[in-house]
């Protein structure tokens, strides 16, 4: 009974004087930080997306404090935050171009096919590297759902096959896109009233085949648009969105229905 | 003179010979994380020689005079990983005010130091495994830490040239780190019985 005794008074000795140690040392040898990073830090959403490229929240508030980042880089956080940050630091607040995730893709399960069964790993990024998936169309969206798996606000769901982004949901920040393998999301400005559901770069009929909701290049969106916004590169139409004043033409002109109006 | 040359064969011997990294294979963790630049490889060398030698001139009489005395060998490693751990924070906070940037360089793998099994193996061993005297505990452990700060900048170096040559897709990355590793560490099985030879 002592011997267990004697043991605990010695370790619990010991641990005293580490801990007293370390408390003089935090104290003495403590490196004042820039009280802006944390104030700025705790206005930041935390969701630590990397939409404003930094590799967290942490880093985007030492690199605003540090005068590095610009305050309105903070796109989940939108106006709000960027006020918040432009106040701490003392400058004139900027807006934010609040931005939305968009799939290139409407290959739902009636519109396309697979030329083989795949039974394998449960994710997009497996799949595609067996014969780029087993959709015929080689563009598409695999529906594993790997966008979902890392959407820090549950703003993703796979519907009919195709990955679906929540619009009221999605903060903009880009994570999805970065994991799609097939390179099939894109980031386009919230306020967009139209965008292309199709990255297929094949020949308008080899497409169409393929997949019924496909863009066959027909170039019809081109033609009518009047701010030269939309153009067909590579065989599949793209919005320029700088340029688009949103008169909804495009939609419907487009014979397949790729071009989507985008509603909320 | 027989002491002073005693001494010189334990620094040798650690350093070359039983190379904590590439002989005993401990403390892989910081030798393949840290060793792709050769400057953080310097300091994450310097600063686990520094650890060692502290944690030893510390262990050594917490061993002697207080676990032997109440005679609690069978505490060793408990009393020496949580000495070791303070040490490691307290490393870690005067990197931090006095050489921020070497802070900053060695980020994740300071506080990793802490659970730094070729720290705490060189702690146990001038106890368990020699039964080396203070001083010889310190020379040991001075050796044991430079032989850790030798086999982090040659494998940086040799890491550096991995990265310039042209590798088989399924080699890339790890498995061409850990080939490589083998192949340094049998270089060093090559000093085996040197050191004995060299002062005889």
């Amino acid at each position: 009974m002592t011997g267990i005794l004697i043991a605990f008074a010695v370790v619990a000795v010991i641990g005293l004087i580490c801990a007293v140690l370390l408390a003089l040392a935090a104290h003495f040898l403590s490196v004042p930080e820039d009280e802006n990073v944390q104030q700025i830090r705790d206005c930041l959403p935390g969701a630590n997306c990397g939409a404003c490229g930094y590799a967290g929240c942490d880093e985007y508030a030492k690199a605003v404090a540090a005068g590095e980042a610009a305050t309105n880089l903070c796109i989940p956080g939108a106006d709000a935050v960027a006020a918040e940050v432009a106040g701490i630091m003392g400058t004139e607040a900027m807006d934010v171009v609040e931005m939305i995730a968009h799939v290139r893709c409407n290959g739902t399960c009636t519109a396309t096919d697979t030329f083989a069964d795949y039974q394998g790993i449960r994710s997009c990024a497996a799949m595609s590297m067996i014969y780029g998936g087993p959709n015929v169309c080689k563009y598409g969206c695999l529906g594993c759902g790997d966008c979902a798996a890392v959407c820090p606000n549950d703003a993703i769901c796979v519907i009919d096959g195709v990955a679906r982004i929540n619009a009221k949901k999605c903060i903009g920040c880009g994570l999805c896109a970065k994991n799609c393998p097939k390179g099939i999301i894109e980031i386009i400005p919230q306020i967009s009233t139209v965008a292309v559901a199709c990255s297929n770069l094949e020949k308008g009929a080899v497409a169409r085949k393929k997949c019924k909701n496909a863009c066959i290049g027909c170039k019809k969106c081109e033609l009518g648009c009047e701010q030269k916004a939309i153009t067909v590169q590579n065989n599949v139409a793209v919005i320029d969105y700088d340029k688009c004043n949103g008169c909804n033409k495009c939609a419907e002109n487009c014979p397949t229905k790729c071009i989507k109006t985008l509603v909320g | 003179m027989d002491a002073f040359k005693s001494l010189i064969i334990i620094l040798m011997s650690s350093v070359l010979v039983n190379n904590y990294v590439l002989s005993r294979f401990l403390g892989i963790c910081p030798f393949l994380g840290v060793s792709k630049k050769l400057n953080q490889a310097v300091g994450m060398g310097i600063a686990v020689t520094l650890v060692m030698v502290v944690a030893t001139a510390v262990t050594w009489p917490i061993q002697h005079y207080i676990l032997n005395v109440f005679d609690l060998g069978y505490m060793q490693t408990i009393v020496f990983i949580l000495v070791i751990a303070s040490l490691v924070q307290l490393t870690e906070m005067m990197l931090k005010r006095y050489i921020p940037a070497l802070h900053k360089s060695l980020g994740v793998y300071l506080p990793l130091i802490t659970t730094n099994c070729a720290v705490l193996g060189v702690t146990i061993d001038n106890i368990t495994e020699h039964n080396f005297n203070f001083v010889e505990s310190l020379v040991n452990s001075l050796g044991c830490g430079l032989g850790f700060l030798l086999a982090m900048v040659l494998f940086s170096g040799v890491r550096s040239r991995i990265n310039d040559s042209e590798i088989p897709e399924s080699f890339k990355g790890l498995p061409a780190t850990l080939i490589a590793a083998s192949f340094v560490s049998l270089a060093f099985f090559g000093f085996a019985g040197v050191v004995d030879k060299l002062f005889a």
